[in-house]
């Protein structure tokens, strides 16, 4: 059962009105909440419950019950800014309560002290702006103990060699391991690799009221009908409404941040569920509501004072999107692996994380994870081997060997900050509110791409190794479509290449945050839902000192 | 009530995995929901169709046995593939109703061009059925699936991706299709939703841990 919680007037000005739900929102709501702050929190998304997170493919990905609605919500896309974007279903987000962190697939690295450094270490690569973080991974390391401990991961610390310094073991012993990471461990360690035990931010053991993993298998994409995935929703937002001095309010859809004469924010401007207008008063404001949303809110509250959009004196609010780089393989084993029970993944590496991009002739560095992510339909449509015939007999029998015999690689890997790059706002498309839909510009840098392939490669000597039956690796093309958000205000102490400084600030505007994937200045090697929730526990404990020093109005 | 979700099983299955705290927490809102979804379920073979005549009906059922055909194993007849996209219609694929209404003249304009003496699609031979959807496959599936089941735009890729979801969308979801859960068994996909390891042929003589060597040298590629 939900407590009672307060609900606030929007003329009443709250400490803080916080914009979103997700990774970062939810941690900031519990954060401030529990420092003894009156918080709202506006959430576009409904408020669903585990009781709504079913099984049903349709209702879940067709319908979009946990994610953005294109019907509503029009994109677009091209590859550079010369061109005219063309409307596409552009990217893909959270839009419930807990956000994005509702549907992950929960793979939880830290980040490596590299990530913080590695302009300084490497100097400048061409046709990027790389650059180092004004925190480092030391500033950084209480927090992701605190989301090991708080919002609940399992793992074992120690088990990888490459691992960054850690001042805490996890809470929770690993996952069980799975067909794929049996498979995975054994080959790598045959190459001279060092596999071990997936960081996942599900539960292993119960906690905090909350179930154990039963490895129901529809993770990725879908809710957690038990609370074993450590959602925001199943993790922080109970706690923030414990306090009784947090409201989440959902279906409430921010499309303006007010300013005032002196160039302070005065609250949030939204649309309710039957599309009426409020504006909630707050003492300041903090926008949680990823790389796409968060830039396309400063855009569109473009005013007099601001012609250019709200913190956006440095021009690149939306720009260095970063989507992180990949590279895939897939193979099928003589035996049933049947992983399509439990969770996604359950063994990794991080040898290439640091690649010696001299002798490469790029830059960049991943990690690889074993998995089956794929729930039976998915698996259908998209992950038979190349040439398998899409209906018939030949179908019918490939589908009916493969499914329990297949496993994927995934390679995990940086993304170079690009100015160019970017989520901006449509000039003609609009969406269902009649405010500028998302346009997405975006062509990997060349670079990224070869380390794709290159972790593709990776993949399938592993395989080779593995005695897979059957393996293979699609070509990588460039990205159209975005899931991780990261880059599009990114965090300096120079005001002119960056949107915030390192107290999660904006440069322009005293009393207003931005804290989630937007807030990265380098991509880390894939799965920023670990630093984002980090530096979301950070920022609230910056944010804080500044209140209680008043500070901040 | 649904062997599957009784709690009964739902205790003797999990209760290794959950806490009692949970499951007093949260039973009533699992009950609710699996309950919501068999009554849906029991009630998932509508005796009338909702929006194809039942001419209609026996041309798509034909084309569903084409995509995922019977033999030794079921396929999309046995799962009732044809009653789930004509409540799919008039449900979550609306927007399909058109591509629907056209291409099924058009399906028997072409079998009649191929070959003259065939009246309807459902009245052709397997040969025949076979060569008249040929002639309108045009290879469109590849990539992951993920996020774009449902965006074909032909008619034989539309019928081809709703039969797929209707032969192996959850068969406790009561969408009506996937009937008996025929289309989970054919893939080897056990029908409830908790499982403890080990899981497979792979995982089931792993020895635990071992710590990966301490003096191993970290490889720089």
């Amino acid at each position: 059962m939900r407590p009672d919680t307060p609900k606030y007037k929007t003329s009443d000005e709250v400490d803080f009105v916080i914009v979103g739900s997700g990774a970062a929102g939810g941690i900031m709501a519990k954060e401030l909440s529990t420092n003894g702050f009156r918080v709202v929190v506006l959430e576009q998304g409904p408020y669903l419950t585990e009781a709504d997170f079913v099984h049903d493919e349709i209702k879940v990905i067709n319908e979009d019950l946990l994610t953005n609605k294109p019907k509503l919500q029009p994109t677009s896309f091209r590859k550079t800014p010369n061109e005219k974007a063309k409307p596409q279903r552009a990217l893909v987000y959270g839009r419930c309560v807990g956000g994005t962190s509702v549907h992950f697939t929960a793979n939880f690295w830290r980040f490596h002290e590299i990530d913080f450094v590695e302009r300084g270490k490497i100097g400048p690569v061409p046709g990027a702006d790389l650059r180092d973080w004004p925190i480092t991974y030391a500033d950084l390391e209480p927090y992701y103990t605190k989301v090991e401990w708080e919002i609940g991961v399992s793992g074992l610390a120690g088990a990888s060699p490459f691992d960054p310094p850690r001042s805490k073991p996890y809470p929770m012993p690993p996952l069980p391991v799975k067909g794929s990471g049996v498979i995975f461990e054994r080959a790598a360690r045959k190459l001279g690799w060092h596999p071990f035990p997936a960081p996942m931010a599900i539960l292993s053991q119960p906690r905090a009221g909350r179930s154990a993993c039963v490895n129901c298998g529809f993770c990725l994409a879908f809710g957690c009908e038990v609370g074993a995935k450590s959602s925001s929703l199943a993790a922080a937002i109970p706690v923030a409404e414990k306090t009784g001095r947090c409201e989440i309010r959902p279906n409430s859809y921010v499309h303006r941040i007010e300013t005032d004469s002196n160039g302070r924010a005065i609250g949030a401007v939204y649309f309710d569920e039957k599309r009426n207008t409020h504006l909630q008063k707050a003492k300041a404001v903090i926008v949680c509501a990823n790389g796409a949303e968060t830039p396309r809110l400063l855009l569109l509250s473009a005013n007099k004072q601001f012609p250019n959009g709200l913190a956006n004196s440095s021009g690149i609010v939306g720009k260095y999107l970063m989507l992180n780089s990949g590279g895939v393989a897939t193979g099928v084993f003589d035996h049933p692996l049947n992983d399509y029970k439990g969770f996604a993944v359950s063994r990794i590496i991080h040898d290439f994380y640091e690649l010696d991009h001299e002798k490469l002739g790029f830059y960049g560095g991943g990690g690889m994870d074993a998995r089956f992510d794929i729930t039976p339909v998915a698996f259908a449509l998209g992950s038979l081997p190349p040439g398998t015939p899409s209906w018939g007999k030949g179908f019918k029998d490939t589908l009916a060997n493969n499914f329990t015999r297949t496993m994927e690689l995934f390679g995990h890997g940086t993304s170079l900050p690009v100015e160019t790059n970017s989520f901006s706002l449509d000039p003609d498309l609009k969406d269902a509110w009649g405010l500028p839909a998302l346009c997405l510009t975006y062509k990997d840098h060349p670079d990224d791409i070869k380390l794709s392939n290159w972790l593709s490669q990776r993949a399938l000597e592993l395989l080779d190794a593995a005695g897979a039956k059957q393996k293979w690796a699609p070509t990588i093309g460039e990205q159209q479509f975005a899931v991780h958000l990261l880059g599009t205000c990114r965090m300096g102490n120079d005001p002119k290449p960056s949107v915030i400084n390192s107290d999660h600030r904006t440069h322009d505007v005293k009393n207003l945050f931005l804290c989630d994937g937007s807030s990265l200045v380098t991509s880390g090697r894939g799965q920023p839902t670990m630093t984002i929730e980090a530096l979301s526990f950070r920022a609230a404990d910056r944010i804080t000192s500044l209140a209680k020093r008043g500070e901040i109005t | 009530m649904n062997e599957n979700l009784s709690r009964r099983n739902f205790l003797s299955r999990g209760s290794a995995a959950l806490s009692a705290a949970w499951i007093s927490a949260h039973w009533p809102a699992v009950v609710a929901a699996a309950e919501h979804a068999h009554q849906a379920a029991k009630s998932s073979a509508p005796p009338k169709f909702q929006f194809f005549s039942s001419e209609q009906a026996a041309e798509i059922d034909a084309i569903a046995a084409c995509i995922i055909p019977s033999g030794e194993t079921p396929g999309a007849h046995e799962a009732g593939v044809v009653y789930f996209i004509d409540r799919a219609l008039t449900t979550f694929a609306v927007d399909d109703q058109k591509t629907y209404r056209d291409g099924l003249p058009a399906l028997q304009i072409r079998a009649r061009e191929l070959f003259s003496a065939v009246e309807k699609f459902s009245t052709a031979t397997p040969e025949q059925q076979d060569k008249i959807l040929h002639s309108f496959d045009n290879h469109t599936a590849g990539g992951r699936g993920l996020y774009r089941a449902g965006n074909a735009s032909s008619f034989f890729e539309t019928v081809r991706v709703h039969t797929i979801i209707g032969f192996l969308v959850d068969p406790d979801s009561g969408r009506g299709g996937n009937r008996d859960g025929v289309g989970w068994k054919l893939i080897g996909r056990d029908r409830e939703h908790m499982f403890q390891p080990p899981f497979g042929y792979y995982d089931k003589d792993y020895a635990g841990w071992q710590p990966n060597p301490p003096d191993a040298e970290k490889t720089k590629a």
